[in-house]
């Protein structure tokens, strides 16, 4: 009996997502953009690098589903290869933002004397615009993509910190943390067991947006040309690339803004989503 | 009184600095709780009750004063000696909801205070002691993997009991450990308390606000108002005849389930002053039925009127009917 409780609270979780439809669509089309992007060697129809002359800028058709660009490479393949790049910055700064995030907020929240020098610092980087912020450090670190990731988690984990730490603040004072106290817990056990595990959602749910949000920097910073090195395709470059064929080639920037788009739009609805599945006043009855 | 008190209290004063002043929590506060004995601590709300179980165990820094503990102040100690204190001294909390971590199984829960202390080296023995814990505190070992909310109040009580008791402590704050239960589930939950201290010759703090459930469990009694003790002794006797005019209002005021029994003769107007600007001279004067002009700038200090029974008023030996 004790033992089923948690072993049917995953499965739920799920179901009580995809009980909204906007967040089963959303769903769907991220699996889509994920397999895509996982097996893409396999369902690429041609090689993303290969040019030719005779092939530039062909209309979308049964050989170039989207059409080619103005080197004469698929952009349906290139789409697809770029997807991998997207999805990569997107997870890995998810995770290194949060990772920042908890660091920042929990240090700030949990010791009074730090929270000062913490907030502030962490309100100094919020006052930055993302993207400018973004392409200072890009700048200063140089363009690669493990950099571009390491500049994207600093200019997110401010969004992580300033969570953790409301909810920290709130945990800290609760007196399932002062029975710790009163036993003696250390103040390690105490950060990770008591009030990190109690803030799993809206850190989950934050690093959801982050995703969406760090794809969304990456085409940028990609279209401005900050972003990975010109040979790797992403959706901001190739969007960067068609720019000047807009009048007579469009299928060059639409493709792979629907791509940006539409990722970035199932991604915060699964966000949205998210947050209300793990609502525990709305998923008490799992 | 018999030998040394396991808990003394000396001139324990608590100050806290707020935006809007300093607020005086806890002014020179001094009681003994003999071995193996239950100290009642009544006093209405805002009157320190709760700092004085915190600054006990030190999960609030006394401002002055001392706290000794089996001979030890503990107010010196450095963190590694509390820590070592801590196995010897629990608190169970009002709320049974928020005093359990949502996210921990009881197993956890319980082991947790094992860890602390190194008690149980390997997962298995932790769970057949908090098995051994749950069973005593009345639940049943099966209920190890669940989580707190498949618990009622009362339920999750006696998880925080079995909480307190895993180290083996010699002393327990309980902090209106029954205050937010059903009135049926808190005879259930004093009678445990009873029992644990017969069989584990516990000592307690008993914080209350509840008058009949401290006369029902407590030896003596100590009232607080506004940070400072009225009147502290034999809880009996003190009930049968009180001797200051707050604890005759307070005792007065407390209900008796009995249509027939003529409503009190005293009753208290007004709130309970501010601690950030509290009265001078005598802290009660400004809602004392018996106040008088000396009252107002002389701070009575607490004299003993009977054995073992101390109060602080200036009109302790005048016969006045109030």
């Amino acid at each position: 009996m004790a033992g089923a409780s948690a072993a049917v609270a995953a499965p739920s979780l799920f179901k009580v997502l995809i009980q909204r439809r906007s967040v089963a669509l959303g769903l769907a089309i991220l699996a889509v953009v994920l397999f895509a992007a996982v097996f893409a060697d396999v369902i690429a129809p041609h090689d993303p690098g290969v040019m030719s002359v005779r092939n530039r800028l062909k209309p979308p058709s049964a050989e170039w589903w989207f059409g080619t660009d103005e080197f004469g490479r698929d952009v349906f393949t290139r789409l697809i290869y770029a997807g991998r790049v997207s999805l990569i910055v997107g997870i890995d700064t998810a995770v290194l933002a949060s990772v920042i995030g908890i660091i920042l907020g929990l240090t700030g929240g949990f010791f009074r004397k730090l929270d000062a020098p913490v907030s502030r610092l962490v309100d100094a980087m919020m006052a930055f615009p993302d993207i400018l912020l973004a392409i200072s450090l890009v700048a200063v670190l140089g363009g690669s993509l493990a950099n571009l990731i390491l500049a994207l988690s600093i200019v997110y984990a401010p969004r992580v910190a300033r969570v953790v730490r409301a909810a920290t603040l709130v945990i800290r004072e609760l007196p399932y943390v002062e029975a710790a106290r009163a036993l003696g817990t250390s103040t390690w056990r105490i950060l990770v067991h008591h009030i990190l595990r109690n803030m799993v959602s809206p850190v989950i749910v934050q690093a959801t947006f982050i995703f969406a949000y760090s794809m969304l920097a990456e085409a940028g910073l990609s279209f401005l040309g900050v972003g990975v090195d010109p040979s790797t395709p992403t959706w901001g470059s190739m969007i960067n690339g068609g720019r000047q064929y807009i009048g007579t080639a469009d299928w060059l920037i639409l493709f792979p803004g629907l791509a940006i788009t539409l990722s970035v739009l199932s991604l915060q609805i699964a966000g949205d989503g998210l947050r209300d599945a793990l609502d525990p006043r709305l998923s008490k009855d799992l | 009184m018999t030998a040394t008190p396991l808990l003394s209290l000396r001139n324990v004063t608590k100050v806290f600095e707020t935006p809007g002043g300093k607020v005086r929590a806890l002014t020179d506060v001094s009681l003994d709780i003999p071995r193996g004995s239950i100290l009642g601590l009544v006093g209405e709300s805002g009157s320190g009750k709760t700092t004085l179980g915190r600054c006990v165990l030190r999960l609030i820094e006394p401002t002055s004063g001392e706290v000794f503990f089996d001979g030890t102040d503990i107010t010196k100690l450095n963190a590694r000696d509390m820590k070592a204190m801590r196995k010897r001294m629990q608190i169970v909390f009002q709320d049974p909801f928020s005093s359990l971590n949502p996210r921990m199984r009881v197993h956890e829960i319980i082991g947790e205070a094992l860890i602390a202390h190194g008690i149980g080296k390997t997962g298995r023995e932790r769970r057949d002691r908090a098995a051994a814990l749950l069973e005593e505190v009345g639940l049943r070992p099966d209920q190890l993997d669940r989580f707190p909310h498949e618990f009622s109040g009362g339920q999750r009580q006696r998880i925080g009991i079995a909480r307190a008791l895993a180290v083996d402590p010699d002393f327990i704050v309980a902090d209106e450990s029954v205050s937010a239960l059903d009135v049926s589930v808190q005879a259930q939950i004093l009678n445990l308390l009873n029992d644990l201290r017969l069989k584990r010759g516990l000592t307690m703090l008993f914080i209350a606000h509840d008058l009949s459930v401290v006369e029902y469990l407590c030896e003596d009694v100590a009232v607080l108002y506004l940070g400072r003790v009225m009147e502290a002794g034999d809880c009996r006797s003190i009930y049968a005849a009180p001797n200051h005019p707050y604890t005759k209002a307070l005792l007065a005021a407390a209900p008796v389930p009995d249509p027939l029994v003529p409503r009190a003769d005293v009753m208290l107007m007004g709130d309970i002053p501010s601690p950030l600007n509290p009265p001078p001279g005598c802290v009660f004067h400004t809602r004392c039925p018996v106040a008088m002009d000396d009252c107002r700038h002389i701070l009575p200090t607490p004299q003993p009127v009977a054995a073992s029974i101390s109060a602080a008023c200036l009109r302790l030996n005048e016969t006045v009917s109030c």
